[in-house]
């Protein structure tokens, strides 16, 4: 029988000490949580949504990349999935801000 | 609400491994525990998950497992229990004790 046993499914699995160190958050990071929060209260998407998104980043992915990350990257492809933007809008975006950042830096 | 199970029964969730999104803990499937509480009913997460909004609401129980009964190297006190949130589609009526 195949067992899918999901990425973030890890209850009971070995996983070393916790960190209890209270984290620093970058600027990027806060405006992560601010944009989660505006989709919901714009009703693009719902908790279950994005939590699914986050599961739907795999292995290799989910559990390489840090919380935030991980967070934008599944907000991007739910609002991708619900026809907010295109691939090729976000693919633009990216250029411009990255360009925009390399000249003021 | 009409619920199939009520506060008390012995209950199994089901031994499934479907991929997507689902709400009862790989570590839970195929165990069995006991109905603790009945905490409502909502619209099923695995639906809303996928942007269907329209279902009807599941009833969501709360189950008492036996630590010992979850995991087999378990070393602690035989009365250390353990509530798992699951939703109705996922439990199985079970015969007697735990185990």
């Amino acid at each position: 029988m195949i067992r899918v046993r999901r990425v973030h499914d890890i209850g009971g699995l070995p996983a070393g000490p916790i960190d209890r160190s209270e984290p620093e958050h970058a600027p990027w990071e806060k405006r992560v949580d601010a944009l989660r929060a505006l989709c919901s209260r714009h009703k693009l998407m719902r908790t279950d949504e994005l939590r699914r998104c986050t599961e739907d980043l795999g292995y290799g992915v989910y559990d390489k990349l840090p919380y935030h990350a991980r967070r934008i990257a599944s907000i991007a492809n739910a609002l991708l999935e619900k026809g907010v933007f295109t691939v090729d809008d976000l693919g633009r975006k990216m250029e411009a801000v990255e360009r925009r950042w390399s000249k003021e830096r | 609400m009409n619920q199939q199970f009520k506060v008390g029964d012995t209950v199994r969730v089901r031994r499934a491994y479907p991929p997507g999104h689902v709400r009862a803990p790989y570590f839970s499937r195929g165990k069995t525990g006991i109905v603790d509480e009945i905490a409502g009913a909502y619209r099923n997460p695995e639906e809303l998950a996928y942007g269907r909004y329209d279902g009807e609401a599941l009833p969501l129980y709360r189950v008492l497992f036996r630590q010992a009964d979850l995991w087999p190297d378990y070393d602690g006190s035989a009365a250390d229990t353990t509530i798992v949130d699951v939703y109705e589609n996922w439990l199985e009526p079970a015969e007697g004790g735990q185990g």
